[in-house]
């Protein structure tokens, strides 16, 4: 049933992601590349060369290549820095890694954090772990013993 | 919490803070400013490498190869309208002066190869262009817009000022001129 239900997620994810590299546009492309001169996303920059690799966007769009393949052939010419996000691979694979660590970390201390705070504050715990002090048990005593007369 | 712990996830805080103020000091001071300032102090600075692709045939062109020669460098990228009012005078001095030991070396950065090819054939420029489509050699130089020119003496070390943007012929016989003294 979970093999099942996990096949049903994969393609369910898989079909969007698929359909978009096989039949891109050039508005999510423009979200995707970057602007070589001005360094920001292609869809915030009307610098020359941004213009031109929008028209290169979309006669590539029109030939019928991939999203894959026209990212490749802008890597080709620009370099992988023309690409938004950095690459799956290599040491660029540390920037999708290391946010993911970064989480677990901060997930794993706060969870540490949460039980050392909750054990603290435990009544029972509290109650148990500490005597009582002799004079103040004395006390205690005696006001249980007048309250009983 | 005890004490122990509480001082020292404190200790570790303040460690990552002071640590990244010091990386954003660094990285400010330590700015790729290129060849460009030391130019701009008087110095004469090594011309920065570059081993790059021909646009106007097969191979590769590094600077290193012609040592001996007077080298203008010229940044530029087919997009860029300057580019197109100076490539004549570029054609035209490598021209006059190839005979002297000058060469005119184009670099075509941030562009698509195929468009720098039609750039070349349009403007039937005949000095040879390389081309470096991700301009990794441009903060070598401190190039900070197109078109950019630098001049090479024979010893490989840049002389006289750089040019930005569209480069005069007084100023560009001036420069090599200068190279060629140097």
């Amino acid at each position: 049933m979970k093999t099942l239900l996990a096949a049903v997620l994969v393609l369910a994810l898989a079909g969007p992601a698929l359909a978009s590299d096989r039949h891109p546009t050039l508005g999510e492309l423009e979200g995707e590349v970057m602007c070589p001169t001005c360094k920001t996303p292609l869809d915030q920059s009307s610098a020359p060369i941004a213009d031109r690799i929008r028209q290169f966007i979309t006669a590539r769009i029109a030939a019928g290549d991939t999203k894959s393949e026209i990212k490749a052939k802008l890597v080709a010419q620009f370099g992988p820095a023309v690409l938004a996000e950095p690459s799956k691979h290599g040491f660029n694979l540390l920037a999708w890694v290391l946010p993911l660590v970064g989480i677990g970390l901060a997930a794993a201390a706060l969870a540490f954090l949460a039980w050392r705070w909750t054990r603290a504050r435990d009544p029972a715990a509290a109650v148990a772990g500490a005597p009582l002090d002799p004079d103040l048990d004395r006390r205690v005593d005696e006001e249980l013993a007048r309250f009983d007369r | 919490m005890p004490v122990g712990l509480k001082r020292g996830l404190q200790a570790a805080s303040v460690a990552v803070v002071v640590g990244l103020l010091v990386l954003l000091v660094w990285k400010v001071v330590h700015q790729d400013k290129g060849v460009a300032a030391e130019l701009e102090h008087g110095k004469r600075p090594d011309a920065p490498h570059f081993d790059l692709s021909r646009l106007d045939g097969a191979g590769k062109l590094s600077l290193a190869s012609l040592r001996g020669k007077v080298v203008v460098v010229n940044f530029w990228a087919s997009w860029c309208a300057p580019c197109k009012s100076e490539a004549p005078r570029l054609e035209a001095a490598w021209r006059n002066f190839r005979g002297d030991g000058v060469v005119v070396v184009g670099v075509d950065a941030q562009d698509f190869s195929g468009d720098a090819r039609k750039f070349i054939r349009k403007h039937k420029l005949t000095y040879p262009n390389v081309h470096d489509g991700p301009g990794k050699v441009l903060p070598k130089y401190g190039v900070t817009g197109f078109p950019e020119t630098y001049f090479v003496g024979r010893d490989g070390r840049l002389v006289g000022e750089r040019i930005q943007g569209e480069i005069s012929r007084e100023k560009l016989t001036a420069g090599i001129r200068r190279a060629l003294a140097s």
